[in-house]
């Protein structure tokens, strides 16, 4: 819970690792590090080769009479045939939440990390908050605001911004609504902690030396935040375009993301080498776009 | 052109202002629907005012169920994603170790994996291995995604401390252990305690990754979940309601504890060295 506000502490140059040392108490670390090193590989690493493998898997197989491992490279191409729509809807709807989020969560992280003074920390909690209570619950609470008969529609229709039988509820502007809401503090907190290292003289001296106040920020204020601004646009992305809970609850199956594809082959249809094949181009695509963004943005050690 | 001055000086916190709204307007609606008495089953909107549901919370007896279940099974992955990642944060910032770069990416991984990922693999390999789903799967997979964070958490919190109390016990013939027991376990207690409330809260929360790997066990999220296509009693909006306000007190009895150490440490730093 407040211990969120800690975990993406971005930047910062970390101190040396300590130097490895000899004789006694060689092995300490090793031990130290088994039992989490063991869980991480055997319950997250060594999944991952199985969901790969399960990815090959011969199609014609099922979950009773069992799966024959034939090597069945076809079922990418396949699965990605079939559900290219859903594929692309993750990530269009996740960008644009994306987008939408930095618009509300950049000004706020940088009122709360500047402009709060003594407010700081309540403006803080504020911003946790809503972690403190269910996902699905709050998810849930957007269906009793955005609903037909509710205040918001009806005050959207008489100002005409939505026809008389316009709705909100079980649209993609729901749905990517949603997203936007769940996943910003994801993207304020680590913003946050790199606005509240910058030092306002900075933004003092480029204003004495005639910066306009947008060439202060662009030359000053954007760069230094830059690390919490990676750090957050990731937080924020990577589990928005997994998302299937605010497709499924605000939304229709118009509306439907690729994470409701997945769960649909693994829980409901039950064809495995088709939901493995689509969650491991989901992660194959994530990482790379991780990595290209990482590249790009020339930083190491973000997370 | 003062107008201009003082708008320019305010926008930026009005907007802070609105889009905390946003985030907070959610949970006055849970709080708001926890004293409805909806007009039927999949109804959302508010209807009739009544303190019913607050009176009986556990009216609908699996949903008070799969909150204990869910209680349960946060405090086992708790303890357990606890230890194991203090232990390797130890390790990472103390010592001196072969392969710290594969370690940290395997620490890292699973923060920037997505929870469908995690969730399906993880199904794939019990399927495979012919591993029963259920209560215990569920706590694996919670301690798995749990323990990275609290990795992250317990790092911060040893890599700022100040290494030369240690020193300074040693140096008054404390042993490794007493110097540990003494000076480096309370220094780092606030960042262990930290990641065991953000691993409950994690754990207690998860829809997706336990989603796959419950087999017949419901837990409250998955509980909500399923209520949220037959109707969902508005009971959910008290369990909700409740997390807020015991979070809120949490953390305000933090802040609250915090104030006080920071004043008891400035009025020690502020008294003339001799006296009390």
């Amino acid at each position: 819970m407040t211990a969120l506000a800690h975990v993406p502490t971005a930047g910062g140059s970390p101190a040396p690792p300590p130097p490895v040392r000899r004789g006694r108490g060689r092995l300490l670390p090793y031990l130290l590090l088994l039992p989490g090193a063991a869980w991480l590989l055997v319950f997250f690493a060594l999944p991952l080769l199985q969901l790969a493998a399960a990815s090959l898997y011969d199609p014609a197989g099922s979950l009773s009479t069992g799966y024959a491992m034939t090597w069945a490279v076809g079922n990418y191409p396949d699965a990605l045939q079939a559900y290219w729509p859903q594929f692309l809807r993750s990530f269009l709807y996740s960008a644009i939440a994306l987008v939408l989020a930095l618009l509300m969560g950049y000004p706020l992280a940088y009122a709360i990390a500047q402009k709060a003074g003594r407010w700081k920390n309540l403006l803080l909690v504020a911003v946790v908050a809503p972690m403190f209570t269910s996902f699905l619950v709050r998810t849930l609470a957007w269906k009793t605001i955005l609903s037909d008969n509710g205040a918001l529609v009806g005050l959207l229709r008489d100002v005409h911004l939505l026809g008389p039988d316009g709705r909100l509820l079980a649209t993609p502007v729901a749905v990517v609504l949603g997203l936007t809401y769940n996943f910003l503090p994801f993207l304020v907190l680590p913003l946050y902690a790199s606005l509240e290292r910058l030092d306002p003289r900075l933004l003092e001296a480029a204003s004495d030396l005639y910066a306009s106040p947008l060439r202060a920020f662009g030359r000053v204020t954007l760069p230094l935040s830059m690390p919490g601004l990676i750090a957050g646009t990731l937080l924020f992305f990577i589990p928005a375009t997994g998302d299937y809970i605010n497709a499924e609850l605000l939304g229709t199956p118009n509306e439907y993301m690729i994470g409701n594809v997945i769960d649909s082959a693994f829980l409901v249809r039950l064809d495995y080498p088709q939901g493995a094949a689509l969650s491991f181009l989901l992660m194959a695509a994530i990482l790379a776009i991780v990595f290209v963004y990482l590249r790009k943005a020339g930083t190491e050690e973000v997370l | 052109m003062k107008v201009r001055r003082w708008l320019a000086d305010r926008w930026v916190m009005g907007v802070a202002l609105l889009v905390l709204g946003y985030l907070t307007l959610p949970i006055a609606v849970v709080a708001g629907l926890s004293f409805n008495r909806p007009s039927s089953r999949l109804s959302y909107d508010f209807n009739e005012f009544t303190l019913d549901n607050w009176a009986r919370p556990c009216a609908t007896a699996d949903m008070c169920d799969a909150v204990v279940r869910s209680m349960e099974i946060g405090l086992i992955a708790t303890v357990v994603s606890t230890v194991l990642g203090t232990l390797m944060a130890f390790a990472l910032v103390r010592h001196g170790f072969r392969g710290r770069s594969g370690i940290n990416g395997l620490i890292f991984l699973p923060m920037a994996t997505p929870e469908l990922v995690m969730g399906t693999s993880l199904l794939a390999l019990f399927v495979a291995a012919g591993v029963p789903q259920g209560f215990w799967t569920i706590v694996i997979a919670h301690v798995m995604f749990c323990v990275s964070f609290v990795v992250v958490t317990v790092k911060a919190r040893l890599a700022g401390m100040d290494r030369r109390l240690e020193e300074a016990a040693m140096d008054l013939y404390a042993s490794e252990w007493q110097t540990f027991r003494r000076i480096t376990l309370p220094l780092v207690l606030p960042g262990i305690v930290a990641a065991a409330l953000l691993a409950f809260s994690l754990s207690f929360d998860d829809f997706i990754i336990t989603n796959f790997n419950a087999g017949t066990t419901v837990t409250f999220p998955m509980y909500v979940w399923g209520a949220a296509q037959r109707g969902i009693p508005p009971q959910v909006n008290v369990i909700g309601t409740a997390m807020f306000g015991i979070a809120l007190l949490l953390v305000g009895a933090s802040s609250l504890r915090g104030r006080r150490a920071r004043r008891a440490a400035l009025a020690v730093i502020a008294t003339p060295a001799g006296k009390p």
